[in-house]
């Protein structure tokens, strides 16, 4: 209604009650900061602010309250501050409300009116005091350390009122002030718990109870008490007071645990409860119980919920079972046999729409925890057979990564042909391209390692004599670079497959091998010692089961090459090319073994073998911030402006793309290698390529694959731990050393992430300590100032009738520690003298009006001033300041102490 | 800022009274309550009287075909709140004399005077019926 708000500002002016009344009721609920004719209202409000009327000023007053700019929160400071000692208490009242919106718009405001707003606090007056407390408890929210000085009188209000209203509000201002300042919280406990055992109203209580468990969770008698209290709402009826039971255990459970652990039943029959936010909270709670020992049987009972409730909750639960668990770094999984068979079950849920999030788990454990491979492989294995599952598009992801992982850890299974016929199957037309081509690469890996499975158990009563005749060839075949290919390959093969060479001595092999280059043998070991792990399917690799095998993925692989997405069709070609690669040879291998040509059969053999290997490399979680210890190439300039490369070798990209990545000479051999492709035995080329480039790659960056990593520590490597079991020849030893290592490793990021967070902390409290208060903190910078005084205060800023009224306050109050200050204030510069000033009027107040506690307090200062003086840490220093001047004499350099 | 907004709306969804204590322009506070409306709406009686929504924290409850919803931060006591619906009903009822939907829509102005005598800047202030009425019956009778 912007078009009439220069009307609403003509009415505002009206000599009649009613039109104003109608005005300034349009004014508040449609003028904001962006209205243009705000500045024409000042003078009207300034007039009604000083009418007689006493209904005109609070209607002026409640506008205000809602519209109050920056200029006229400045202009009308001084109206406002005159009706803060009004004689009626309507108007008093409004005119402390309204401080909160100027003091918010106008900070220097507090400068002049603070001391009015402490004196209305103790007013005799109930209503006064409960709007002072309500404006000091909102201020307080936003910046308590301001206002530990006027803790006295809020400690009074809350041993004196009756009043439920005002009492909730002062236990929400000593909530904030009580983590602050310890021996505060020390004189606050009883009171509250005295209130929390004595008051019939529910709101009262539940805020009694909010602000022991959240500020006083060290009082262990008082959180006893909250939590007997906390456990009559759970059992409530009402939802209401469920509900919040439910969250103040919450609040609780980080310090207490026991608090929730005694309550375990309740919360638990919760998660069945009607209201779903009352269901969350449960579930919130029951996450914050869970540890390694309790695990199982929680998310035994969590899954049991969710596969009854409605999708939604399911997938709540589900989603807060898979981060707890996942959290540091499966820290509280011991079992993980039994968390892969919980994935797996979880994806089998008929609601269950976490499939991103747990097929990033089961590869994440797939290449962290090496123990638990064949458990991995097995739930896959019944995930992929299971055809009706592909009918459920939430769980394409999962399917891909068993997929994945079943082609990626084959020799983990029982049945390779029947993974075969899963990875195949006509029902994955259902995946979604790129998931589909992870079912064909997976599908390559299990053919691979079935023909290689087939010729190691074949060959193996014949290995001496072919592998004698067969080497003389190695170094002609392969190119140069396989050979330190070959031996990086079987270092790092060798500790994968170690560990299955039960029955298998490979030193025996070795002797028999000894005219062999070391690395040549080393993986001979590694691939033997692979098939001896497969040692039960020895009997299933036939010549016909293989040869149907063959026939059958070439089946079902030739269709998929007329698919329309590239990356289906890439892998197929790669699938379909080594088949026809292979199969010429095969049939020969059996006619020539019976005629005892080895030749012929070596060639098939070398290829499989060559395959094997490229995907026999195992794959290792990377560290996140392994990118940053990359050094920049020589030559290679990152912030160079590559525009001008358009220019020069604009129809070269793709060479030059290679060369700033992998550097000149690397792309030499890219080219040397890639170049005779099409010669009938190089068909192999490509992968030939693939892992010599791996193997160049991860010679020159050693650095950035993770078994270099172990002197940096911040990381655990799952190849550490296969380093070290390769060195055990016990394999019994070695579990046992696995299992722990399992969790010992992984303890290390959790030393090593708090780590920033203590950093941050650091870096938190050195602003605090330092003292610039940022812009938001203004409001509380000029509270303080005003509270306790302040050596940047500007006196030019300060209007001069206060400090003559302050003045005269100091100069009334008659106290000896007032004589004191004023010592101190004759001795001390302008700085100081503020600051005492304000102590002792604060002193004074309470010495003059309250008669009953003064030399209570005035000992319980002391003690306050002696001891901030022992402890000298940042944190009190808002205390200590105000301490300071009782103690002034003896205790002279303050700011030093300050700064501290 | 304690409590952000006190909407009344009834069960059809549509808002009788609606009172922002920080700025929302027009549009925001339509897509607000629409929002807000139609959680609370369709929640029923066994279920609590508290709904999070946003940064907010709504707490309601309904009298008759009126539902009450106040919208608070995240610091405030959600029984206190409860409480001062209630409070704010039976003042109204006792204003009014039985208070009903028609009362609130055809005496807006009133509905207004008494939630601003009882809230400023968001802060409860006023907790006595008998002083949150004494302007308005003044009011009533001079002018």
């Amino acid at each position: 209604m912007s078009f009439a708000a220069f009307h609403v500002v003509e009415l505002l002016s009206s000599t009649r009650f009613s039109h104003k009344k109608i005005a300034y009721h349009a004014a508040s609920h449609s003028f904001d900061e962006s209205t243009p004719v705000l500045v024409l209202i000042t003078n009207q409000l300034r007039k009604d602010l000083s009418s007689t009327n006493e209904l005109e000023v609070s209607l002026a007053l409640e506008c205000l309250s809602r519209i109050a700019t920056v200029d006229l929160a400045r202009d009308l400071t001084p109206e406002i501050f005159t009706l803060l000692s009004s004689s009626k208490v309507f108007v008093r009242k409004k005119a402390i409300g309204v401080l909160l919106r100027v003091f918010d718009k106008y900070p220097d405001a507090v400068r002049v009116c603070f001391k009015r707003l402490v004196e209305n606090l103790e007013s005799s007056d109930s209503q006064v005091v409960s709007v002072a407390v309500g404006v000091f408890c909102e201020l307080a929210l936003r910046e308590p350390r301001s206002y530990l000085p006027l803790a006295p009188e809020f400690y009074k209000i809350l041993v004196d009122s009756k009043n439920n209203w005002v009492l909730i509000k002062v236990l929400k201002i000593f909530a904030k002030l009580a983590p602050l300042e310890p021996r505060l919280a020390n004189k606050v406990v009883e009171p509250i718990c005295e209130h929390i055992r004595r008051t019939g109203a529910k709101s009262l209580l539940f805020e009694c109870i909010r602000t022991v468990v959240s500020s006083l969770s060290d009082y262990e008698h008082a959180v006893k008490l909250a939590v007997v209290k906390i456990r009559e709402m759970l059992v409530d009826d009402d939802p209401n007071l469920k509900y919040l039971g439910l969250q103040a255990l919450s609040i609780v459970a980080p310090n207490h645990l026991w608090a929730v652990l005694e309550n375990k039943e309740v919360v638990i029959k919760s998660l069945s409860d009607v209201d779903p936010n009352i269901k969350l909270e449960s579930l919130r709670l029951v996450m914050a119980m869970v540890s390694e020992s309790n695990v199982a049987e929680i998310c035994r009972v969590l899954v049991n919920y969710a596969l009854k409730s409605d999708p939604e909750f399911c997938n709540l639960i589900l989603g807060s079972i898979l981060s707890t668990c996942c959290r540091n770094v499966y820290e509280i999984i011991i079992d993980f046999d039994w968390y892969v068979s919980l994935l797996g079950e979880m994806s089998r849920m008929p609601h269950c729409q976490k499939g991103e999030e747990i097929e990033k788990q089961l590869i994440d454990i797939g290449m962290r925890v090496k123990d638990v491979r064949p458990e991995l492989v097995r739930v896959s294995r019944n995930l992929l057979i299971d055809p009706a599952l592909l009918g459920n598009p939430f769980l394409h992801r999962i399917l891909s990564a068993a997929a994945w992982l079943s082609g990626e850890y084959v020799e983990f299974s029982l049945n390779p042909f029947e993974l075969m016929e899963a990875l195949l199957q006509p029902r994955t037309n259902l995946l979604p391209p790129l998931l589909k081509s992870i079912y064909i690469q997976s599908a390559f890996k299990v053919l691979i390692f079935s023909l290689n499975s087939y010729l190691l158990q074949r060959g193996s009563p014949a290995s001496f004599s072919y592998s004698d005749k067969l080497l003389p060839d190695v170094p002609g075949l392969v190119s140069k670079r396989d050979i330190p290919e070959c031996s990086d390959l079987a270092s790092c093969d060798a500790p994968v497959l170690g560990k299955q060479d039960e029955g298998f001595n490979p030193r025996v092999l070795n002797q028999s091998f000894g005219d062999l280059s070391v690395e040549y043998g080393g993986e001979e070991t590694s691939t033997c010692g692979q098939s001896s792990a497969s040692a039960s399917l020895k009997d299933s690799f036939t010549h016909e089961s293989i040869i149907n095998l063959l026939n059958r993925v070439e089946l079902s692989v030739v269709p998929l090459t007329g698919s329309y997405d590239v990356e289906i069709v890439e892998r197929a070609r790669n699938v379909l090319c080594f088949i026809e690669l292979i199969k010429p040879q095969m049939p020969d291998c059996l006619v020539q073994k019976e005629e005892g040509s080895d030749r012929e059969e070596a060639e098939a053999s070398k290829i499989i073998k060559l395959m094997h290997d490229a995907f026999s490399n195992d794959l290792v979680p990377i560290s996140v911030n392994a990118q940053e210890r990359v050094s920049v190439p020589d030559g290679l300039v990152l912030e160079e402006n590559l525009e001008d490369l358009e220019t020069i070798c604009g129809d070269v990209q793709l060479p030059s793309l290679n060369s700033f990545s992998l550097g000149s000479s690397h792309f030499e051999e890219t080219a040397c290698v890639s170049i005779p492709i099409f010669q009938s035995r190089e068909e192999r080329g490509p992968s030939n390529e693939s892992t010599s480039l791996l193997a160049e790659h991860r010679k020159q960056h050693g650095l950035y694959y993770l078994p270099s990593e172990k002197k940096d520590g911040d990381y655990p490597a799952a190849n550490d731990l296969q380093l070290q079991a390769n060195h055990n020849d016990d394999d019994d030893e070695d579990l046992a050393k696995i299992t722990e290592q399992l969790l010992v490793p992984k303890k290390k990021p959790n030393h090593a992430k708090p780590r920033p967070v203590v950093v941050k902390l650091d870096g938190d409290q050195a602003p605090i300590a330092a003292g610039p208060h940022p812009k938001e903190d203004l409001l509380s910078g000029t509270v303080r100032d005003v509270l306790l005084g302040s050596e940047t205060a500007p006196t030019t800023r300060s209007p001069t009738n206060r400090k003559g009224k302050e003045k005269l306050n100091v100069d009334s109050a008659t106290d000896s520690k007032e004589n004191l200050g004023d010592g101190e204030k004759r001795d001390q510069g302008n700085s100081s003298s503020r600051k005492s000033k304000h102590r002792n009027s604060t002193v004074s107040h309470s010495k003059g009006r309250r008669h009953r506690s003064p030399g209570k307090k005035g000992g319980e200062r002391e003690e306050h001033g002696q001891k901030a003086m022992q402890k000298s840490s940042g944190r009190h220093k808002a205390r200590q300041r105000a301490e300071v001047p009782l103690n002034v004499v003896s205790q002279t350099p303050v700011i030093p102490d300050f700064l501290l | 800022m304690g409590i952000r907004f006190i909407l009344m709306v009834n069960k059809q969804g549509q808002t009788r009274l609606a009172q922002y204590y920080e700025y929302l322009t027009l549009e925001e506070r339509r897509a607000l309550e629409a929002e807000i409306v139609r959680k609370c709406l369709a929640r029923n009686e066994q279920q609590c009287s508290f709904v999070e929504h946003r940064n907010y924290k709504i707490i309601y409850r309904r009298y008759a075909s009126l539902f009450f919803l106040v919208g608070v931060d995240n610091e405030e006591n959600e029984l206190a709140i409860l409480e001062f619906i209630h409070l704010l009903v039976e003042t109204m009822d006792r204003h009014f004399g039985n208070v009903c939907e028609l009362d609130i829509m055809f005496h807006l102005e009133k509905a207004h005077f008494m939630l601003e005598e009882m809230v400023m800047n968001g802060c409860i202030v006023e907790t006595s019926k008998s002083n949150i009425l004494a302007p308005i019956q003044l009011m009533d009778k001079t002018y």
